[in-house]
């Protein structure tokens, strides 16, 4: 409806803004090109931009304009059909200012090799999980979220592997891997592997989750302490948001990860020389790779770099949860087949049987509509919020979507009004075992792509969803089924998330935080495709709905 | 009288001394003519005249990179002691020297710190890349190649040709892996071999073959005058020596290092013979069992020497002995050579060697319980039994 509309004239306005040396963001992208230019690589820049749908405070962003450079070295001898990945994303100030300095340095030594068979990349992406989506929407031609880019002039093969850099200072105490990606997808196992191989023949001190691993399992203490690492990678996994810049690379079937020098106060320091010498390691081994990685596990979590559990011992765990929601709702048929003991009742019981789907369908519908509401309502209306409240347009998303959920909870007592007959003994029943199958096929869908999240869902809500009837005291499961629906689940992971990083947070901050955690998810899923927000929005909550609905049912 | 005695007994005495010195002179005569009767059937007791081998190696990919050294190991130990390139058939699956990842384009090396590079300037590679295949190496063998193949790829052996064929890659129990995609079975390559055999195109085969399993590839060997050897017993791997840090692979397989190692002292003169060959890498340094086979070999492994397989050896013998050819060429008689050529008639050899075949050890095969459609059907067999009859009829059998 504007100028910005059209994507052409979108370019054009980008460019003009460019010309007349609008600031962008601080990159030194001219520096950059000369001095890869000057290692002896190919440089090209691709430019791109994105108006996010609600201005994000945690990074302080809202239009989001940048430039992502990469220089590619060409292997000497070989065809140009595959190529590796280095990247290091460039922010202002000083959170990542020495990886790109080890990037370069690595460049100019790679450049000296003659054994390289794949092109290598070397990529510094502005605005880091933006940038980088611009860059692979470039790479790969596609453009899943709407974002604007300019084509990539210079391509090397397709990526087999890639490896983001994060380092703040010269000298690291220890390095951490980050696995986690979007919707929760891993990298294969043996780039763990690797990392981890590399860690002990170079002597520098490896970690997961910033967590160091123990060696007494047998202790009670040392079995905690691994188990509250696997639960840290549970929740990082069900957030379903990238945890570093390699995240959106695992979506194009490249395994990728990150890994972070962390200086904390130890006594033995690694120079940048040395985190140099272990990079160079892992890129000649993923330059004899005659295939992608494929061969060790693509599911698993990790309790410790040298421990591993796969899925084929969680996903067990999650089967018997979702065994007790299948014995419910064979139990509930059972119920409903067995014909009515009471003659009196006999005509209209049969009556009424007749119309039990059709009293059904009207919960559905009502549950699945506030749900597409808590989906849609928040960033559509954000502008109606702030010119009636007094309140930024992040703030007024967030409290939009925390309304309409509440006000979901308001519900069962205005549906009733909508069915024609009261409900009844079968009615609620019926109800009950739709919902019932209905969770179920839906965190069993949920553990397959995303398991973390699958199970902390199945977790809080099918103990809930097996006991609820109508005939239960419903003050005390009414304040249990909101105790344990999705957005108390979060609210709860968000203190025990900070409780295992060692960063307790008081109640205020907390909930600033689960505030932020909840525009980040959204943001998410505009941005980059993550399916956490929509899945919870327009499935599972419409779900717990019609428990809900069940509890009050009359 | 008795004068007349003494001068009898003297002449007689001196007679006899005469004959006995012509009879003496004649046993020494004699007695030397055989002695060179035995030194010339010393001369040709091997019975080869040339020399042939064929290198095979079977695998690609830059892990591989051990096999290709094997081969060019067995090449170069084999073209230093006179076998040249023109009765040599290289096969190499993969190239290694030009490989992108090789950090010193242009060599192979066998030993760490890339004390030997085994691919030199010289090498001459008659089958190269995909060219290796289970097909170009039998019809190598058999010679049932094309009328446009170059004489470098043909094996151009006679019956008086020593032949060396040497396998490497990737094996299993009764196979050869070509090129990560086909295999060669050991029942083939014995059938290959007795191809060879009854078109006499060898004299003599000695196979040498280094990888897992090896002994199963000599089993079915079924034609005379084969010896094998192997790197390793069936069940068993063979095993790489040493990995290189700097190439960042294996360099070469066990076996095979150190039969370079035992080659490398031998010179065109030496008399090893085929013991200490089988001696090479005990159990002790090679992990697995190295194996051989000699029973189809005709002469003593004690009496063949090293060099009548892996050297082109020319036999100069300097006699002291004239040889007059005054007398004119005698016509041959035809009784003594219809004879000989009677002795020397062929015949085929047994097509498909039953006996043997019947009395090899039978394989120990698992036993297995009953299949599920035999069980099935002696089931459904049971239940229409006792359907018809009743099911009272069961406490009968029980």
């Amino acid at each position: 409806m504007g100028l910005l509309s059209d994507p052409n004239r979108r370019r054009a306005l980008i460019s003009l803004l460019t010309r007349l040396n609008a600031p962008i963001c601080g990159m030194p992208v001219d520096w950059l090109v000369k001095t890869m230019q000057a290692r002896g690589l190919e440089v090209f820049t691709q430019r791109f931009s994105r108006t996010l749908p609600f201005p994000d405070e945690n990074n302080e962003r809202y239009i989001v304009e940048g430039t992502n450079v990469y220089g590619i070295l060409r292997a000497p001898r070989a065809p140009r059909t595959e190529a590796l990945v280095l990247s290091a994303p460039c922010s202002p100030g000083d959170d990542n200012n020495q990886a790109v300095g080890l990037l370069l340095g690595l460049a100019h030594y790679f450049r000296n090799q003659v054994f390289w068979a794949k092109d290598i990349i070397f990529l510094v992406n502005e605005h880091d999980l933006i940038g980088m989506q611009a860059w692979l929407e470039g790479y790969h031609h596609t453009n899943t979220t709407g974002m604007d880019w300019s084509p990539l002039q210079g391509r090397g093969g397709s990526i087999q592997a890639a490896l983001s850099l994060e380092l703040s200072s010269d000298v690291v105490t220890s390095l951490d891997i980050v696995l986690e990606g979007l919707n929760g997808q891993l990298p294969n196992l043996d780039l763990a592997n690797l990392f981890y191989a590399f860690c002990q023949k170079i002597g520098v001190l490896c970690t997961i989750q910033g967590r160091i691993q123990r060696n007494d399992w047998d202790s009670v203490s040392g079995y905690s302490h691994a188990v509250q690492t696997m639960m840290l990678m549970v929740m990082k996994q069900a957030s379903g948001r990238s945890w570093g810049d390699h995240g959106l690379f695992l979506r194009y079937h490249i395994e990728a990860a990150t890994i972070k020098g962390i200086n904390s106060f130890r006594q033995y320091k690694t120079d940048a020389t040395t985190v140099g010498r272990l990079l160079e390691g892992m890129y000649r081994k993923l330059n004899n790779l005659l295939e992608r990685l494929h061969q060790s596990y693509f599911f698993y979590l990790m309790p410790s770099l040298s421990h591993f559990v796969s899925i084929g011992y969680y996903m067990p765990a999650f089967g018997l949860l979702a065994v007790i929601l299948l014995l419910r709702a064979l139990d509930l048929w059972v119920q409903l087949a067995t014909p009515p003991s009471r003659n009196e009742d006999g005509v209209a019981d049969i009556e009424q049987s007749s119309t039990g789907v059709l009293s059904v369908l009207t919960p559905l519908v009502i549950s699945h509509l506030t749900g597409a509401a808590l989906y849609m309502l928040p960033v559509r209306f954000q502008e109606m919020a702030v010119e009636h409240f007094q309140v930024s347009e992040t703030e007024a998303v967030v409290l939009t979507a925390i309304a309409v959920y509440t006000g979901g909870l308001a519900l069962p007592h205005n549906t009733h009004r909508l069915i024609s007959g009261e409900g009844t003994e079968q009615g609620w029943r019926v109800l009950k075992l739709v919902a019932v199958l209905y969770l179920a096929v839906l965190l069993g869908c949920t553990a397959l792509i995303n398991f973390s999240l699958g199970f902390i869902l199945a977790l809080t809500l099918v103990p809930v969803a097996s006991f609820v009837t109508p005939h239960v005291p419903k003050l005390l499961s009414a304040v249990v089924l909101v105790i344990l629906s999705p957005a108390f689940t979060l609210l709860f992971s968000v203190f025990i998330f900070q409780e295992l990083q060692e960063m307790p947070v008081s109640f205020q901050d907390g909930w600033m935080l689960y505030l932020s955690v909840i525009s980040q998810g959204i943001l998410d899923h505009y941005l980059y495709g993550s399916l956490v927000y929509p899945l919870i929005a327009l499935m599972v909550y419409p779900c717990w709905l019609l428990f809900w609905n069940i509890l009050f049912w009359k | 009288m008795g004068y007349f005695l003494s001068y009898y007994t003297y002449i007689s005495f001196g007679c006899w001394v005469q004959n006995m010195l012509a009879a003496i002179i004649m046993l020494i005569f004699i007695c030397f003519c055989v002695h060179f009767q035995n030194t010339a059937g010393q001369f040709f007791s091997s019975g080869h005249t040339n020399n042939w081998a064929v290198l095979v190696c079977t695998s690609r990919f830059w892990f591989n990179y051990r096999h290709v050294a094997n081969t060019l190991s067995v090449y170069r130990s084999v073209k230093r002691l006179g076998i040249p390139d023109s009765h040599i058939v290289l096969m190499l699956a993969d190239d290694m020297a030009c490989n992108h990842r090789n950090p010193k384009p242009a060599t192979v090396f066998s030993h760490r710190n890339m004390e030997l590079n085994v691919y030199g300037d010289d090498v001459e590679v008659d089958y190269r890349g995909y060219e290796v295949t289970v097909e170009n190496f039998l019809r190598v063998l058999t010679g049932r190649l094309p009328p446009s193949t170059p004489r470098s790829k043909r094996l151009l052996s006679d019956d008086r040709s020593n032949i060396l064929i040497y396998l490497t890659g990737h094996g299993g129990n009764g196979f050869l892996k070509f090129q990560d995609s086909e295999e060669i079975s050991n029942v083939e390559l014995a059938d290959a071999f007795e191809q060879m055999w009854q078109k006499r195109r060898y004299n003599e085969l000695l196979f040498i073959i280094d990888t897992c399993q090896g002994a199963s590839m000599y089993e079915r060997f079924y034609s005379p005058n084969i010896m094998a050897l192997a790197s390793s017993q069936v069940g068993e791997d063979s095993l790489s020596h040493q990995p290189d840090l700097a190439i960042g692979v294996h360099l070469m397989d066990r076996y095979t290092f150190y039969l370079l190692e035992f080659l490398e002292d031998i010179h065109p003169a030496s008399k090893s013979n085929m013991n200490d060959l089988f001696k090479v890498c005990p159990k002790s340094q090679c992990v697995s069992t190295p194996g051989h086979r000699t029973d189809l070999f005709l002469r003593d492994p004690g009496s063949v020497l090293i060099t009548d397989f892996f050297g082109s050896v020319r036999k100069v013998e300097i006699t002291m002995e004239a040889i007059h050819l005054t007398d004119p060429i005698l016509q041959l008689e035809d009784g003594p050579m219809s004879e000989e050529v009677q002795e020397k008639t062929y015949s085929y050899v047994d097509q498909l060697p039953v006996s043997e075949i019947i009395h090899q050890k039978p394989k120990q095969k698992d036993w297995h319980p009953p299949d599920g459609f035999i069980l099935g059907l002696w089931t459904l067999i049971l239940l229409v039994f006792f359907k018809t009859y009743g099911i009272k009829h069961l406490k009968h059998i029980f």
